[in-house]
């Protein structure tokens, strides 16, 4: 039970994989990479998330192996703290306070008491590389305040700092000029690139650098897709550089292999080019890659590559430039036409993906589940094409049918538009395309939704467009003679004085339809489509409309665009209440009376959740966001909270999400940050390989033979419990001809009565405390043993199990014997 | 600077013939560049590149290899199976020696220069012995299956490396048996090409042999074990050259898509001695196959059908980043082809076999400033003239009446009478030219077309009267000093009573032509003369050197002007020193006395000797918005040189009368156009 703790809005998921390169660990079981405020730990082989490591309070920035020990891993924040972390178990081992915000890090396999960082001293845009000293100290939280300066006007990017040759080097780039800092010889040289005006050099931008891990050679990308490698760098006079060039645009990032036989490359064009001996003609391709190629890093095993993508992907792809694991996040697309979206049948958040998709995202496991093609075109990455774009969603009929409209604009009077239906396919699991419907309308389409009635067999989708019409379409059986194909048709056209339909909604029946036209409100009976009556407050156009839900479905609620929020009461036909609010999104709970409003105001947005038949509202609250907030919905919960307190009621049976302008997804939590995120199930750990040492064969060995003796003690339990049908009881109720046994009543209290546990078991528990208090003992040993002890006292009480199956056998007898005399009367009182 | 009426012509159907091969000597800095229809030119790279000496081509002589031996001697062999040996000073063919071995394709002298090495079409290697005056051949090496079409020696001169068909042969000199057989890959891009050929070797004294190949590979071999140690594919076409340098640490090579490449030896890491070869620059400079290359110690020279010279400078190598340092493109010769009939409207165009003879068109039309006049009468193809035999025309001249036309081969020379008759025109050759007229570096017609100078390639300058129909020898002036030194530049001055002539590097001599004898010799200067020119009147004589240096000597006074004096004090403008084409005419106004015309490929130049001198803060290149300032500005900022660079490439530009000017101009996409297409490449984006 979670008491009166105040309702804060966190991040929940959904932020960037890709913000920095993802790290490897030592035997490419794992891949790190950064995630807003964590880190998240994947499993190369399942591509599952084995942990998060929740620990920064701010972005983080920056990760990279512990050199000195390879299990632990280095990361930094922007709030300004390095964390060493153990990323086998998840635990935070050490904080380092630096002080500034730190924007990169990197770790030398030579320098083992210090780390480099990025950091900005004076000027917002003037970058410095310092190197920190790691003071050696047992405390957890340690002050690292000694910090040496290395190079200055670096770019804040880390792909543009790399280490080379066992960090004799540091090659920095920034703009047009590479520069190299020498530790031995306390020297920096730089290289400038000519960026005359001329339009051949124009684009010589450094967009990045990686150092050979072999060789003095520094390979360096440019804005016009050059790759350029840098060799005699040590003489500022016989420097020579070579280009390859294959990328038609921006290099984004560059890698060596391990060996430095080969170095990796990607792009906008979205294909890995990996060039083998640094030849221009000795070249592979891993193409199709889907997304933008916005970081490379390589496995220090060598085995594995990974590509970060801009659409907020990470791909691992074996040595032999086979993709071989896809991790996806939510991708964050430009503009979120179909707000939030909640697919009833997986409870997947459904919205905008890459261009032209619509991505389901399951807020659960932070994961994009996978994508549906809507557009089903060739997508062509350029900025001056207009792209079709995918306007709206609904799903319907319990997650059974999904709507989509798509439109292209090229200029004002040619619109292009689109309506899809598609239908879910149990077989394949996904949706399938059933019902095309080009030009569905004469202009855009403002509203789609779904009668999600349980009572209408017949499915009804309502479309309303700023062409003044409303349509309806039902499933109806298509041409096909067998009658076996179905299709949607449009049914009825309704409109309303020639104003705009902008939004519509049914009645959580299903029996009312709410059009709303420009200013005005008309109900429609969904039987006969005929126009009941109509609501206008001439407060305004209509923006968002809705009913009420369970108890207060008698209420139908309007916000205008001269911030008023209306509610009619559906059976007077008459204004109930309305109030003054600027209204940003309005969502009905699904799962309660409530909704919930979002307003705008110059400081930020506030958050009122009401019932529409209370004129208080339940809760409020005041600035949840600086930003403007574009979408929010209610999500069921699977398991019901409890929240005692009144104020957070509303949460109790969903929960609210809602997307902001710069598309960060926020919720509600009133959990304290570090129960909120518990770790997930530690069955997903990948199968440890530790190294065969003469402690693992001692150790492992035992921990095995027990593992054992544990399988055998339970397949030993597996077999004892239908070894009830050997109790007598039951055998004689199963063997005696039914006419000779006795009533039933008398043969129920005994059946009854031969489940049940027996008083010499809770006898046995005694052992087990002797067992709790060896464990108190060892508690303040090491984890290692204190494993050790669980185990033991596992195998006791596989122990004390096959005694008690002894016991049992023994002591059915004399149960049954006693059988007569136990007052069985409650029983027959059932 | 006066306005003009420009006739410009762009029928001047030029087209340079390809570079064949290039030889690049350290020890006088010269450069010799052979071209595909035999020519052999020498450039002289300390000389602001100055193309200061030429051999004239032969059909029968096309050259396959190029190379100096013994300091200064030059050394061609070709298909036709002969060895030839070019005479530097007197600007002809020493002897030609039939090396019996069927076409030679490579030839490379010893690294102590007195041995020479030809491949040849039947699988020989031939050594020959260089002697003081001649070659002796001293024996075969063992015999190949197919022709040997690179040959390379080691440093030392123990070893040779030979380039064939599929395969490197290296020999042992003393022995001359082959120790090695290294077995090229044909495989092309994983398609198995017919064959592979070998275009070029080179063979570093640690051992290594570099080949070039044509499946586009440059590879490393070792010489020891005959193993190949590394391979690089650079081109999807042939790699068809290759030079390296002295020092071992840097080599060059050209591929037939038009690219070449820079491989360097640098170290694998800064603290380690191990290095290796790394492809560094590739550089686009040519659009057709780059057929021979040259590393100098300080840039990278190649050539090849595509016809341009093109000069890299490698930046690391140069001292001082001076203009000496640009990239240097020379696609033009550095002399007159052109001559032309001021009287008659005509000019003379000279090509290899043949020369063709124009009526300028004319127009009644006027305009103003900038305008185009419509013609009136187009220009008119009146005559071409074929020689006879394989020989390339080394110079010919129209008279300024316009009723002489002379032109010269290596072994003949032709004079022809020309008669007019209303349209029609009449040719008709002077029999029975005296023996001592057999070949001529330079041929000039007297202003008033009655002497004829023709300048041998004995050294010595004949005059020679013409009259109507006939000819009659006047005098002969024999070379002053023993040195037989060819003159290659004549110029008369207005009142036939001056005659100035120029060798290749001695000073210009004066020779008075009442008296017929020399009258002076203006000091010497270090650089070539490019041209030269006698104004009316004064009998000024105006030098132009390849250093971009101007000077007007007074032949009457025997000494340099004041003028010159003043800007020799002053120094020229550093952006006219910094120009890249030599001066290749100088002309001078009839009633203007105080301008010099002067022109190279990219501008003319009209001198104002009233004018002061720029300095270096002065705008040298008129801006045009200077025309619309007021005079004021105008004349506050007039200089002596007045620049046009409105015509480029400008071949040849003369004033016909003093309101008219003729500037032929042959524009590159003209040239390009009629070379054979280049391979076809897949360019992006199209």
């Amino acid at each position: 039970m979670v008491e009166e703790e105040s309702l804060r809005v966190v991040r929940c998921g959904g932020s960037e994989l890709n913000f920095r390169r993802a790290v490897f660990s030592a035997d490419s079981k794992y891949i790190f990479c950064v995630s807003g405020d964590f880190v998240k730990v994947y499993s190369t082989a399942t591509e599952e998330c084995v942990h998060i490591l929740h620990g920064h309070s701010d972005l983080v920035t920056g990760l990279q192996l512990n050199p000195s020990n390879h299990l632990q891993l280095y990361s930094c924040s922007f709030d300004g703290t390095i964390k060493l972390w153990d990323y086998i178990d998840g635990i935070l081992i050490k904080t380092f306070t630096v002080g500034h915000k730190l924007h990169a890090l990197f770790t030398l396999a030579h320098t083992k008491d210090s780390v480099f960082v990025t950091i900005n001293k004076e000027k917002p845009d003037i970058f410095q590389l310092v190197s920190v000293k790691l003071p050696k100290s047992s405390s957890q939280e340690i002050e690292a305040k000694e910090t040496a300066f290395v190079l200055d006007y670096i770019n804040q990017s880390p792909k543009c700092i790399a280490f080379g040759n066992e960090g004799e080097y540091v090659a920095a780039v920034r703009d047009f000029y590479l520069s190299v800092y020498f530790f031995k010889k306390k020297t920096t040289s730089r290289f400038t690139l000519s960026s005359s005006r001329n339009r051949k050099h124009a684009k010589n931008n450094f967009t990045c650098v990686a150092c050979h891990p072999k060789e003095d050679c520094i390979a360096s990308g440019h804005k016009d897709g050059k790759i350029r490698l840098w060799r005699n760098f040590d003489d500022d006079k016989k420097y020579t550089y070579t280009c390859l060039h294959w990328h038609h645009d921006m290099v984004m990032d560059l890698a060596f292999s391990v060996t430095g036989t080969s170095l990796l490359s990607g792009g906008r064009e979205s294909v890995l080019v990996e060039w083998r001996d640094a030849t221009e003609k000795n070249k592979e391709f891993l193409p199709r890659l889907g997304a933008t190629i916005e970081h490379i890093s390589v496995s220090p095993a060598g085995d594995l590559f990974c590509t970060s993508h801009s659409d907020n992907k990470i791909i691992v792809i074996h040595r032999n430039l086979e993709a071989s694991a896809v991790i996806q996040g939510l991708v964050k697309d430009k503009n979120i036409f179909t707000g939030l979206i909640i697919d009833p049948r997986t409870r997947a958040l459904v919205l905008n993906g890459k261009p032209g998709h619509l991505q389901f995202y399951s807020l659960q496991s932070d994961k994009q589940l996978y994508n549906l093609d809507i557009v089903q075109q060739e997508y062509i990455s350029d900025n001056d094409l207009i792209q079709i774009e995918l306007r709206k969603a609904a799903f319907g009929c319990q997650g059974h049918w999904l709507a989509t409209v798509e439109q292209r604009q090229e200029k004002e009077t040619e619109l292009e538009l689109q309506m899809k239906l598609w239908a879910y396919n149990k077989k394949t699991q996904g949706f399938v395309l059933n019902t095309k419907v080009s030009m569905p309308h004469e202009d855009h389409i403002t509203a789609l939704c779904f009668c999600n009635a349980e009572k209408f067999e017949n499915p009804t989708l309502v479309t309303a467009s700023k062409d003044g019409h409303f349509k309806v379409w039902i499933l109806t059986d298509d041409s096909d003679i067998y009658k076996k194909a179905v299709g949607w048709t449009c049914d009825f056209v309704g409109s309303y004085h020639k104003y705009q339909a902008t939004n519509c909604c049914f009645s959580e029946d299903g029996s009312l339809l709410a059009v709303s036209f420009e200013e005005i409100v008309t109900i429609w009976d969904s039987e006969t489509w005929e126009l009941k009556c109509t609501f206008c407050q001439r407060a305004g156009k209509i923006r968002y409309l809705c009913f009420g839900r369970w108890t207060c479905s008698k209420y139908l609620l309007g916000a205008t665009e001269n911030d008023i929020l209306c509610c009619w009461n559906l059976l007077s036909c008459a204004l109930e209440w309305s109030t003054k609010l600027n209204v940003r999104v309005m969502e009905p709970d699904p799962n309660s009376e409530n909704i919930a409003a979002i307003s705008q105001s110059s400081v930020g947005s506030d958050l009122f959740v009401f019932k529409p038949s209370e004129p208080r509202p339940l809760y409020i609250q005041k600035k949840i966001s600086r930003e403007e907030v574009h979408w929010g919905v209610f999500v069921p919960r699977d398991v019901p909270e409890s929240f005692t307190s009144e104020a957070y009621q509303w949460l109790n049976r969903s929960q609210f999400y809602f997307l902001t302008k710069s598309q960060s997804l926020l919720t509600f939590s009133a959990k304290s940050p570090e129960e909120k995120l518990t770790p997930t199930s530690k069955q997903l750990l990948a199968e440890e390989s530790l190294p065969t040492t003469p402690f693992y064969f001692i150790l492992g060995r035992h921990r095995q033979q027990q593992d054992e003796k544990l399988n055998d003690a339970l397949g030993n339990e597996l077999v004892q419990l239908p070894l009830t049908e050997n109790i007598p009881a039951i055998s004689e109720l199963l063997h005696t001809p039914a006419h000779v046994l006795p009533s039933a009543s008398f043969l129920c209290s005994m059946f009854i009565n031969s489940l049940l546990l027996s008083k010499e078991t809770k006898s046995a528990e005694e052992i087990p405390d002797d067992v709790d208090m060896e464990e108190e003992k060892g508690s303040d040993d090491t984890d290692e043993e204190n494993d050790f002890t669980e185990k033991a006292q596992d195998t006791n009480d596989i122990d004390l199990g096959e005694d008690i199956i002894h016991q049992l056998s023994k002591s059915e007898e004399k149960e049954l014997r006693k059988l007569r005399k136990v007052d069985y009367s409650w029983v027959t009182t059932l | 600077m006066g306005e003009f009426r420009v006739h410009r012509v762009r029928f001047f159907n030029y087209v340079p013939s390809g570079i064949r091969c290039v030889a690049y000597n350290n020890q006088s800095n010269r450069l010799a560049v052979s071209r595909t229809d035999g020519t052999v030119e020498i450039y002289n790279l300390s000389a602001n590149y100055f193309q200061e000496k030429f051999f004239p081509g032969h059909e029968s002589r096309t050259t396959e290899a190029l190379c100096w031996a013994k300091g200064q001697r030059l050394f061609s062999a070709g298909l036709n199976g002969e060895i030839i040996e070019y005479d530097l000073q007197a600007l002809n063919i020493k002897y030609s020696m039939d090396a019996f071995g069927g076409p030679i394709w490579s030839m490379t002298a010893s690294p102590s220069g007195s041995q020479l090495l030809i491949g040849c079409e039947d699988g020989s290697v031939k050594l020959f012995q260089i002697t003081s005056d001649k070659i002796q051949f001293e024996r075969n090496f063992d015999r190949q299956k197919s022709r040997i079409l690179s040959l390379s020696w080691h440093p030392s001169g123990t070893h040779i490396a030979a380039g064939s068909i599929d395969y490197i042969s290296v020999f042992d000199v003393k022995s001359g048996s082959a120790t090695h057989k290294m077995i090229v890959d044909r495989r092309y891009m994983g398609v198995s090409k017919r064959k592979c050929i070998i275009w070029g070797v080179t063979f570093l004294s640690d051992g290594t042999v570099i080949s070039v190949d044509s499946a586009g590979k440059v590879q490393f071999w070792d010489s020891a074990t005959g193993t190949l140690v590394k391979s690089h594919l650079i081109a999807n076409a042939d790699v068809q050259s290759i030079a390296v340098s002295d020092q071992e640490d840097s080599f060059v090579v050209g591929t037939a898509e038009g690219t070449v490449f820079h491989f360097q030896l640098v170290s694998v890491t800064s603290n380690s001695n191990e290095k290796q070869w790394v492809r560094t620059k590739p550089f686009q400079h040519h659009t057709h196959d780059v057929r021979a290359v040259a590393h100098s110690p300080t840039a990278l020279i190649s050539g090849g059908t595509d016809t341009h010279l093109v000069i890299r400078p490698l930046m690391e190598k140069v001292e001082v980043k001076n203009y000496d340092a640009a990239l240097r493109k020379i696609t033009f010769p550095h002399r007159r082809l052109i001559s032309c009939s001021k009287k008659r409207h005509l000019l003379l165009f000279q090509f290899a076999h043949h020369l063709e003879l124009w009526r300028l068109g004319s127009t009644v039309a006027t305009g103003k400033n900038g305008d185009i006049l419509p013609l009136s009468k187009n220009a008119d193809h009146l005559l071409q003239l074929k020689t006879k035999g394989p020989e390339n025309i080394i110079c010919s001249s129209i008279s300024p009446c316009g009723s002489w036309i002379a032109c010269s081969t290596a072994s003949r020379f032709f004079l022809y009478r020309l008669s007019y008759e209303r349209d029609s025109i009449s040719l008709q050759r002077v029999p029975k030219m005296p023996a001592f007229l057999r070949s001529a570096l330079q041929i000039l017609f007297s202003e008033d077309s009655t002497k004829l100078f023709v300048a041998s390639n004995q050294g010595s300058l004949h005059i020679i009267q013409l009259s109507e129909g006939c000819f009659k020898h006047l005098h002969t002036f024999q070379p002053q000093s023993e040195t037989v030194e060819a003159m290659c530049l004549l110029a008369v001055s207005p009142d036939g009573n001056w005659l100035a002539a120029s060798g290749t590097s001695a000073g210009v001599r004066i020779y008075g032509l009442k008296e017929l004898k020399p009258h002076c010799t203006v000091p010497a200067y270090n650089f070539p003369v490019t041209a030269l020119g006698i104004a009316p009147n004064t009998n000024n004589l105006v030098i132009a050197h390849s250093d971009q240096q101007v000077f007007e000597y007074s032949i009457p006074d025997k000494q340099y002007t004041e003028w010159s004096r003043a800007i020799q004090k002053q120094g020229f403008h550093h952006l006219w020193l910094q120009r890249d084409t030599p001066i290749t005419h100088i002309s001078f106004h009839p009633k203007r006395p105080m301008h010099i015309l002067l022109h190279d490929a990219y501008m003319f130049c009209i001198i104002d000797k009233s004018l002061p001198l720029p300095n270096d803060k002065t705008l040298l290149y008129n801006p045009l918005s200077l025309t619309n300032e007021s005079d004021v500005i105008r004349r506050r900022t007039a200089h002596a040189f007045k620049i046009s660079k409105k015509y480029k490439p400008l071949l040849f530009m003369e004033l016909l009368d003093e309101r008219t000017l003729v500037a032929v101009e042959r524009p590159l996409d003209d040239i390009i156009a009629q070379l054979p297409p280049p391979i076809k490449k897949k360019k992006f984006g199209t």
